[in-house]
């Protein structure tokens, strides 16, 4: 998934070349289960929770997320998926994945969602999935987590939920999946 | 891609792409607010040059749903009528400032005409006897949901292939995505020559209906018909009907496709429009909108940067630097 947007961003057809692991497989794990046990903190339980990853990074941590509440709570939350694309001020700059789909089978009306992604930057991707979500139904509250934050915002959002806050120059890329967090570049 | 003027411009890969970008917009079509804001600030005319009900409302929906500007020109309201040119015309709506322009024209070509005119990005809706490129597409769209592909399927066109742009561009789309296309009608609604398409010919329906994935029925369009070449609807109707009887030969799994408007009682009868499952008709007035909103999407929602891959000047914007997995 990642080498096909990658191919159709520019740079385009840019390689990651890690350069360090930041967090191994093990370290996403306690990471995303101290996440769980956050959201049930604040949200008092997880009645009317419900988990929505951003496509196309997002999705398999909300799924761990999910996984994670059920064992520690043995609540089975909600999980969908967003694809932003079609609400992104920059979408000339990102591809349209047609794998990337939408599926929401719940309401969203009265629920606290809690977006799910992998790198949290800019906050671009934040500000259109808020009004993604607002046109598939009217939340009471929308929290966000992020298993990386690298810094670098450019629009008024933060976290409620941090997997890993990671200090970063501009022109560094970073690649979180489960099995682990890498810092590195875009090599074109 | 910068127009939509032949279904023939398009590979394989760009055909997909584009069913599987309607997939995406039906989607959105299913939400509270079925609205995105992938087009807005662009501004799309609908030039309709000819009558047209379906696609013009379903192109003018379409746009409204990407939340870009429509401009609704009619040639009944216009300046033609005062004796202005084709391109005098379309060069004054330009230059007020429009993206594209989804043009209708009883004239063959002349949407290629005006996108050598005008900088806008030109849809075709329909030329002459030429090209009808969305209709083959949102066809492509319903044949391909109902029969998980096209690739391999025998697929027959039945009717006035002469004149029929929707034959032409379906003929097209269809090979195009893996089918096997069979045309059936009479000497006289068969185009003088088939090259280059990649298709056969059958004049009794009987003979292949049992072997069908989906039969494609073209409407009798008699007010085309300059000359008569069929002897009446009654015999056409015999011969080449989607008849109760013929109904009853084909597959149970088989689609029937129909462009619309039908003519009951000739190209098929109201015993299978009424309670016939296969009939597909509807589902292919409702992909129209999600089609056409791929189409405006993909000639202007992005892209602007394409032409430019390895210009290397632009700098690389900052969000692109987070890599995702």
């Amino acid at each position: 998934m990642a080498e096909r947007e990658r191919g159709r961003t520019p740079p385009f057809g840019g390689e990651f070349l890690a350069h360090h692991q930041v967090l191994d497989a093990d370290g996403v794990g306690r990471s995303v289960r101290r996440m769980a046990h956050e959201i049930i903190e604040r949200n008092e339980g997880l009645d009317q929770v419900v988990l929505i990853g951003l496509q196309t990074g997002g999705v398999p941590f909300a799924e761990a997320i999910a996984a994670a509440l059920s064992d520690i709570s043995g609540t089975d939350v909600p999980v969908g998926k967003l694809d932003v694309a079609f609400y992104r001020d920059d979408i000339d700059l990102r591809p349209v994945l047609p794998e990337a789909d939408t599926a929401v089978a719940f309401d969203l009306d009265r629920v606290t969602v809690v977006l799910v992604d992998d790198v949290l930057f800019t906050g671009r991707t934040i500000r259109a999935a808020l009004d993604a979500v607002f046109s598939l139904g009217r939340p009471r509250a929308v929290q966000l987590a992020v298993m990386v934050d690298r810094g670098h915002r450019e629009l008024p959002f933060r976290p409620d939920y941090v997997g890993k806050n990671l200090p970063t120059r501009r022109n560094e890329a970073v690649d979180a999946r489960l099995d682990g967090v890498e810092l590195g570049e875009v090599t074109k | 891609m910068k127009h939509l003027l032949t279904i023939g411009d398009l590979d394989r890969g760009e055909l997909e792409e584009l069913l599987d970008h309607a997939d995406r917009f039906a989607e959105v079509l299913t939400r509270s607010v079925p609205k995105v804001p992938a087009l807005r600030g662009r501004t799309v005319v609908l030039a309709f040059f000819e009558d047209s009900t379906r696609t013009r409302s379903s192109f003018d929906v379409a746009a409204r749903r990407l939340s870009a500007d429509v401009i609704n020109f009619s040639a009944g309201a216009s300046s033609l009528n005062k004796g202005e040119s084709l391109r005098d015309t379309v060069e004054t709506i330009h230059a007020m400032g429009i993206d594209a322009m989804v043009v209708r024209h009883r004239s063959s070509g002349a949407p290629h005409r005006i996108a050598e005119w005008i900088d806008a990005s030109i849809v075709n809706a329909g030329d002459g006897w030429h090209q009808h490129p969305t209709q083959a597409l949102l066809d492509s769209y319903v044949l391909r949901k109902r029969l998980g592909s096209l690739d391999g399927r025998h697929i027959a066109i039945v009717g006035d292939i002469a004149h029929s742009r929707v034959a032409r561009s379906d003929i097209e789309a269809f090979t195009a995505l893996g089918a096997r296309v069979t045309l059936v009608g009479p000497t006289t609604l068969l185009p003088p020559t088939l090259s280059p398409w990649n298709v056969e010919v059958a004049h009794d329906l009987d003979a292949v209906i049992g072997d069908l994935d989906a039969i494609y029925l073209l409407r009798i369009q008699n007010e085309r018909l300059a000359e008569p070449l069929i002897p009446s609807n009654r015999e056409y109707r015999d011969r080449f009907g989607l008849t109760a009887a013929r109904a009853r030969r084909l597959r149970a799994d088989a689609v029937i496709c129909h462009p619309g408007p039908m003519n009951l009682g000739v190209e098929i009868d109201r015993e299978v429009t009424a309670n016939d499952d296969r009939v597909a008709v509807l589902d292919q007035v409702a992909a129209g909108v999600p089609v056409r909103m791929a189409v405006l999407f993909n000639v202007i929602g992005h892209g602007r940067f394409d032409d430019t891959p390895s210009g290397g000047d632009e700098p690389v914007p900052a969000e692109t630097n987070e890599v995702h997995s």
